[in-house]
């Protein structure tokens, strides 16, 4: 006896139902795996290595768990989280960002400082000057055509940069060499390319390649411009709030410290 | 809104549809009368940029303009700078970046000449040059004139390009439409409306002239 068109459509409907329910039921069989969950986070662009390391260390830790991050500039992260982006956690590059989404009305709980960045003058290989030597005045040097920051009106390393050159005298021998990366990444770019001779980056990117590799970098005096305070904030969308307060809890312990720590960022004290 | 950055991006759009004009006609009359085996790969690079994303050929346009390629070594040792966030760079890159929106309509509108009224200019004793510019062209030229606009208003509205290789630099790569993307960065939504407004209005107008145009009769 064969099957009919319609018993056979109808068996066929049953098959698509058992697909469906063990699609919607995932690791029904096997109890003994965590359910899993996920935390997505809003993270400001110079954050890119270190929350790498961070969420790697995270996931290990709690088995189930992934981290997505997603990286822009403060303004272009707090308007997404404004419309509704559904993100758990942003992680800014300054204190103003979190706080206003808190003041929003988008944040669940206050903002926290979790870290403060530090900023280093990078010079490619290719221009021979040595800013170990020179400091901050390589950027005078006729060798440096191009000087890469970030937009200082919208990216806090941008507007410390300024600050620094200012602090440092050299605006005026500075300013025509200027060029602007919306982010951080791409001041790395432009660096890169070999388009910029010198750039103002985070330390952590700078120690890593292509900027390890391609040039060398000093330190800019941390006096020489208003501390890049780091702040975050857990957010009221948050569809799984206890793991986005235990990420929290985890990056500003001991771990969450130590690779901050590995990544050239200052510890807020406390 | 911002002054400078409007002169510019319509200094930059008028400039390159000059150039459009000036390497696509010749490009758009080979494509529309050869018979090579090879014309269809022509005709992909020239349609290359409507695919590819914006950042990844400004990408590939910043390491090009760079030190690291002949071209950009080349061009930092006979000016002195490298072609990437100067003006001429940006105007390379928007000619690029446009190719194919003026190459494309133009193409078309020359392949539906009527081949009669070439054949009869040829057999008159009419160079195949000025046959182009007596016959094929202001036969064709409504399609020119819609792609020349087109070009226009792509080259005005052009930003992920721009954003690549123009390093955001005041009255020489910063754009009306970084502007626009910067004032909303800042949070400033209502420069950013006003100038996007602004750029809504003018492409709606130079949409409706290219409209129109097309609807035209070829010959009166």
């Amino acid at each position: 006896m064969r099957p009919n068109g319609r018993e056979r459509s109808s068996l066929r409907a049953a098959a698509a139902l058992v697909v469906l329910a063990a699609l919607a039921a995932p690791g029904s069989g096997r109890a003994a795996e965590p359910a899993p969950r996920k935390l997505a986070v809003a993270a400001s662009a110079n954050l890119r290595l270190v929350l790498l390391e961070l969420a790697g260390a995270f996931e290990r830790r709690n088995p189930g768990v992934t981290v997505e991050p997603t990286y822009g500039s403060s303004g272009l992260l707090q308007a997404q989280i404004g419309q509704g982006a559904p993100f758990d956690l942003f992680l800014g590059a300054d204190r103003e960002s979190a706080v206003r989404l808190g003041a929003a009305g988008h944040a669940r709980g206050e903002p926290f400082h979790y870290a403060t960045g530090r900023l280093v003058l990078w010079v490619a290989a290719g221009a021979r000057v040595d800013p170990n030597v020179l400091g901050m005045a390589s950027v005078a040097n006729p060798a440096i055509k191009r000087i890469a920051i970030a937009n200082p009106d919208v990216a806090p390393y941008g507007a410390a940069a300024v600050q620094a050159i200012r602090s440092a005298g050299l605006q005026d021998v500075a300013k025509p060499k200027l060029v602007l990366g919306e982010s951080i990444l791409q001041v790395v770019q432009f660096a890169q390319s070999g388009n910029a001779q010198a750039a103002f980056v985070p330390w952590s990117l700078a120690l890593v390649p292509p900027l390890a590799a391609q040039g060398r970098y000093v330190v800019v005096p941390p006096g020489s411009y208003p501390p890049i305070e780091q702040y975050g904030v857990v957010l009221g969308r948050a569809r799984d709030p206890r793991l986005a307060e235990d990420f929290v809890t985890f990056l500003l312990g001991t771990s969450g410290r130590t690779i901050l720590e590995r990544h050239k960022y200052a510890l807020p004290t406390n | 809104m911002d002054v400078d950055a409007l002169r510019l991006s319509f200094t930059l759009a008028a400039l390159t549809t000059a150039a459009l004009l000036v390497i696509g006609l010749p490009v758009a009359a080979w494509l529309a009368t050869s018979r090579w085996r090879w014309k269809p790969f022509v005709e992909a690079i020239v349609g290359l940029p409507l695919v590819l994303p914006p950042t990844v050929l400004g990408f590939y346009l910043l390491v090009a303009m760079g030190p690291m390629s002949p071209f950009g070594r080349a061009w930092i040792s006979a000016f002195g700078r490298p072609l990437a966030f100067s003006f001429e760079g940006l105007l390379i890159a928007s000619i690029v970046y446009s190719l194919p929106f003026a190459v494309q309509p133009f193409a078309a509108a020359l392949s539906a000449v009527d081949p009669r009224l070439v054949e009869a200019s040829h057999t008159l004793g009419v160079s195949r040059l000025a046959t182009f510019f007596r016959v094929s062209l202001p036969v064709a030229a409504p399609g020119v004139v819609a792609g020349a606009v087109l070009t226009f208003a792509h080259t005005l509205g052009e930003f992920g390009v721009v954003l690549m290789v123009g390093g955001n630099i005041r009255g020489e790569t910063r754009t009306l439409s970084i502007a626009i993307f910067d004032a909303v960065e800042q949070l400033d939504y209502a420069t950013a409306s006003r100038t996007a407004l602004f750029l809504l209005a003018l492409s709606f107008a130079v949409l409706v002239v290219t409209y129109s145009l097309r609807r035209r009769p070829v010959l009166g």
